[in-house]
């Protein structure tokens, strides 16, 4: 199995660059969705419990720590779906210059900073 | 058969060697629903988002209601079965491309989609509680 074959391009000799940090970040965001969505089904199936232990979970989410997890998912989940766009985009052959790729990034990085200030205002200042 | 060869000789032909080792197994159904997905998801997560947001600190009852009434459910349900089904192509192809070995490689894939399908079926029947028990 260990053939001597070329190695791949080592990523780490590269300067980052918007197109490679955004891609790895639409990976990390959507495993990050992935993993975080169990939040989702717990307070689901408490829902569906009624009762204490509603109240239980629904301290948790209310708590400091609670709140900071449900921004970070609210940001992965508006970062994850600009992004998503951007992808779907790119499948139908629209905004895959180098400038198209560009300003997609830039569209989508305020995007997520409008929803990450949003986000901050709901959570913690309502 | 009488050529010089050190490959062992089989009786299954070339093509039949070949296929299902290329890089596309199933790559273009993959690929092609996990967009298809994507699109689905858009107008489910938009509308769940914000009527969450609008939500946020309701009280019991009011989630309950909320969640009980027919569109609502029908959405959510769609959206929690299309989106761990759009997560569960996702984290596979993350899986394929860091776990080289193929035992690791088939387990973690297995685990994973066990654990995807277990939160779909959870989430989808506690609102379906929900919403057969408070009535429409
Ligand atoms: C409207 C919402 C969403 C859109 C438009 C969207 C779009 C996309 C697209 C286009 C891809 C393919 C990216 C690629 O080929 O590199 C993708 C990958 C992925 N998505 Fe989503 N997605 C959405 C929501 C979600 C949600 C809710 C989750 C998790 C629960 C999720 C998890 C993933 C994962 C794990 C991947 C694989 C990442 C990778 O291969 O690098 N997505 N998404």
């Amino acid at each position: 199995m260990t053939q001597k074959r070329p190695l791949s391009p080592h990523l780490m000799i590269y300067r980052p660059q918007l197109t490679s940090m955004m891609s790895i970040t639409h990976r990390l965001s959507g495993v990050a969705l992935a993993s975080g969505s169990i939040f989702l089904v717990w307070w689901l199936v408490a829902l569906a419990y009624g009762g204490d232990y509603y109240q239980m979970v629904q301290g948790i989410a209310e708590h400091i720590l609670g709140r900071l997890v449900l921004l970070g998912f609210f940001i992965a989940v508006s970062y994850h779906m600009a992004n998503g766009i951007r992808h779907l985009f790119w499948d139908f052959g629209i905004g895959l210059s180098l400038d198209g790729v560009y300003r997609g990034g830039y569209i989508v990085i305020g995007f997520t900073a409008l929803s990450a200030l949003a986000g901050i205002a709901i959570l913690f200042l309502a | 058969m009488s050529k010089n060869t050190s490959a062992p000789q089989s009786l299954r032909s070339p093509l039949g060697r070949a296929r299902g080792l290329g890089s596309s197994r199933s790559g273009v159904s993959h690929w092609w629903v996990q967009r298809l997905t994507a699109m689905g998801m858009l107008p489910l997560v938009l509308y769940c988002l914000i009527s969450f947001i609008l939500i946020a600190d309701a009280d019991l009852d009011t989630a309950r209601a909320w969640i009980g009434q027919p569109f609502n459910s029908v959405a959510m349900i769609l959206l929690l079965a299309v989106g761990f089904y759009h997560a569960s192509l996702g984290l596979q192809v993350v899986i394929e491309d860091y776990i080289s070995t193929k035992t690791r490689r088939i387990l973690t894939l297995a685990f994973t989609k066990m654990i995807m399908t277990a939160f779909a079926v959870m989430s989808i029947y506690s609102i379906l509680l929900i919403a057969l028990a408070d009535g429409v």
